[in-house]
């Protein structure tokens, strides 16, 4: 054999090549190949598909929507006019506004508090370990429910203010559990050299133990920031002042009620831009964030959900 | 759990010096023992800053999950949310009724619906949206091309982040009155069609909606189970003359079983929640009468209705009967060997 031939047999396969079968495998058969091929490419496009005519009709200018008749779906003459629109002032940009802030205000807060508990609840053994983590996993089995939940939050002051977004869910038992899961996987040698040299549960935590976690506490933090940009029904019994509403709330009106947003009504009466056009942009701002993050942090889910769902 | 023990208890006698010297002899045994000879104030002092780690969530929980368990006293009085401001003082304020407010909610048909809607839905899941992650993830734990792996499970997971709101949004542009299907069949001179509205179909179109919201996302576990049975199985069954199939049979089924098993039994336990918010988005567009579900119920009653007594009656028998079926659901999981939510 000449070295060329040993290199090719030798090298990587290419992406779009199939890895080398074992031996004993059979040859798959063409349409055994094709169905599946066409189940999983059907299954992604079932998931593209809508965002992809969500995405177009907003870039649409009005006469191509008109012109297909409602929704687009190939582009024809780009335009950003709906998101100028948007976010020039009025109501979809100040609910931007307050979903970003909740969203970050809220997963910082979250974020701190289950990574302290599960640090906290990571050392089997120390003292009064059962009993805390006996009171948070009960509340895994049983909730007080929807009416006296609303009339504690009533109670404590809380309607009308963004407090109301963020403290009732603010802490997610689960997401704990799968932090100290994880935390408590991580060498105990490492934790003990670093004690003997003296340094406190503080610095263990946040010099040792999350440096080695970033994992699954990036994973955790998209949880909890997804939690706090999809929420709408708190806001929804809670407040009351239009002014505050996050973006999710104004999007169940615009889109689902029909109702022009306040400082964009007046382009659209007098036909400067699609209606159409408007919701499909509040639409995009609702889903790209989410959108944009979630691929990046992926690899990581699988680590993640194992070990919280399996080890308890 | 039990490695991490020994040595953090040896290290701690090291510094402390409140740990008996016997901890520094090699060979030491278990942290049960040591910390026994530990008093509970050596004990407080070395682990106060743990406890006070833990602290702020225990606070939370027992403010916005144990606290309000109290007001389901409000079941039991005929409330009235104008006696005070505060929530709290109405409730000290107001009458109490008995086991009224639970005759009430027995005696209406309107909650037998929402009995039925529920369950109607928790059978519809369960026969058309249980199985399909585990045969997306079959179909895609069977591609061998990395890439190809790759590229669809991150499309796959995708809408899993997306908000109901969003959701449903995007199967009324598509599926709705004014959606795209129903405007190209009205533009080639057909009729149109509303699946957004239309009762009849309305518990399959919440299904769908679930399927493509979370089908994707459930393929974690299976892919994560299948991921583990070890090629040497299959090399084994091959070389005993196992075809594809009979090696699907014997070798992966049989790994799937426990995960789809507690998976089955834990859904089981939660069979009385069922889809909530997704519900609620679209209770007013179908109505009441095929849409309503317990939990909207609840929601109707009392936040919309302000009969808060009459809907923390009905959230009751929800709760009680939903913690009885979760504890069963866990004893069946512990029956099976499996661990359950909680271990035993």
């Amino acid at each position: 054999m000449d070295k060329a031939a040993i290199e090719e047999a030798a090298r990587e396969p290419r992406w779009w090549e199939a890895p080398p079968r074992p031996v004993w495998e059979e040859e798959p058969s063409k349409a055994g190949v094709a169905g599946k091929g066409i189940v999983l490419f059907g299954a992604c496009l079932a998931v593209l598909f809508p965002l992809w005519i969500v995405i177009v009709t907003s870039l649409s200018s009005k006469k191509t929507i008109t012109e297909a008749g409602g929704l687009v779906m190939i582009p024809k003459d780009i335009t950003f006019i709906a998101y100028q629109e948007l976010l020039s002032g009025g109501q979809v940009t100040r609910a931007a506004i307050v979903s970003v802030g909740v969203t970050l205000a809220g997963t910082l807060f979250s974020m701190t508090v289950s990574v302290l508990a599960a640090y906290g609840l990571s050392r089997s053994g120390s003292l009064g370990h059962r009993w805390l983590l006996m009171t948070l996993l009960a509340t895994m089995f049983f909730g007080a429910g929807l009416i006296p939940t609303y009339l504690l939050v009533q109670s404590l002051g809380l309607t009308d203010t963004y407090l109301a977004l963020i403290l009732p869910s603010a802490v997610s038992v689960f997401n704990i559990l799968v932090l100290r899961a994880f935390f408590m996987g991580i060498s105990p040698e490492l934790i003990d050299s670093a004690r003997i040299d003296g340094a406190g549960d503080w610095r263990i935590l946040w010099q040792i133990v999350l440096p080695l976690s970033r994992a699954v506490v990036a994973v955790i933090t998209l949880f909890y920031a997804v939690g706090y940009w999809s929420a709408w029904f708190n806001a929804s019994i809670y407040l009351s002042d239009q002014d505050m509403m996050p973006l999710q709330n104004v999007m169940i009106q615009l889109v689902q009620k029909q109702e022009a947003p306040v400082g964009v009504s007046q382009a659209i009466k007098t036909g400067q831009i699609s209606g159409l056009a408007i919701q499909m942009a509040v639409m995009v701002m609702a889903l790209l964030p989410v959108a944009v993050i979630s691929p990046f942090v992926q690899k990581h889910f699988k680590k993640g959900m194992l070990t919280g769902a399996v080890k308890g | 759990m039990s490695n991490s023990t020994v040595p953090r208890s040896r290290a701690e006698a090291k510094k402390t010096e409140a740990a008996p010297r016997a901890a520094d002899a090699p060979g030491e045994g278990p942290e049960k023992e040591l910390s026994g000879k530990l008093s509970l104030r050596l004990r407080f002092r070395r682990d106060r800053t743990l406890i006070l780690m833990t602290l702020p969530a225990v606070a939370l929980v027992l403010v916005f999950n144990y606290i309000p368990i109290l007001g389901n006293v409000v079941a039991f009085q005929d409330y009235d949310p104008y006696v005070s401001d505060n929530g709290f003082i109405a409730m000290l304020e107001s009458p109490w009724v008995g086991f009224e407010q639970f005759q009430r909610v027995f005696a209406d048909s309107a909650f037998w619906d929402a009995v039925q809607n529920t369950f109607v839905l928790f059978f519809l899941q369960l026969v058309l949206f249980f199985p399909v992650p585990i045969l997306l993830a079959l179909l895609i734990n069977s591609v061998i091309r990395p890439r190809i792996r790759a590229v669809s499970q991150a499309i796959l997971y995708l809408p899993h982040f997306f908000s109901w709101v969003l959701v449903i949004t995007v199967f009324q542009q598509i599926f709705g009155g004014a959606g795209i299907i129903a405007q190209t069949l009205r533009q080639r001179g057909y009729e149109g069609f509303d699946l957004m509205t239309d009762p009849g179909i309305f518990k399959f179109l919440v299904t769908a909606e679930g399927v493509w919201k979370d089908a994707g996302w459930g393929i974690i576990v299976f892919l994560a189970a299948l991921a583990s049975v070890s090629p040497d199985l299959y090399e084994a069954a091959a070389m005993d003359g196992a075809g594809r199939w009979r090696r699907m049979w014997h070798v992966t089924l049989p790994a799937l079983r426990p995960v789809i098993a507690l998976l089955l039994v834990l859904r089981v336990g939660d069979a009385l929640t069922v889809g909530f918010e997704q519900i609620l988005l679209q209770r007013d567009a179908v109505g009441p009468g095929a849409a309503e579900v317990l939990d909207t119920y609840v929601w109707w009653n009392g936040v919309r209705n302000q009969d808060f007594g009459y809907a923390a009656a009905a959230g009751l028998i929800k709760g009680l009967v939903s913690v009885a079926l979760v504890l069963a659901a866990n004893k069946v999981a512990h029956f099976m060997g499996e661990q359950g939510v909680y271990k035993k």
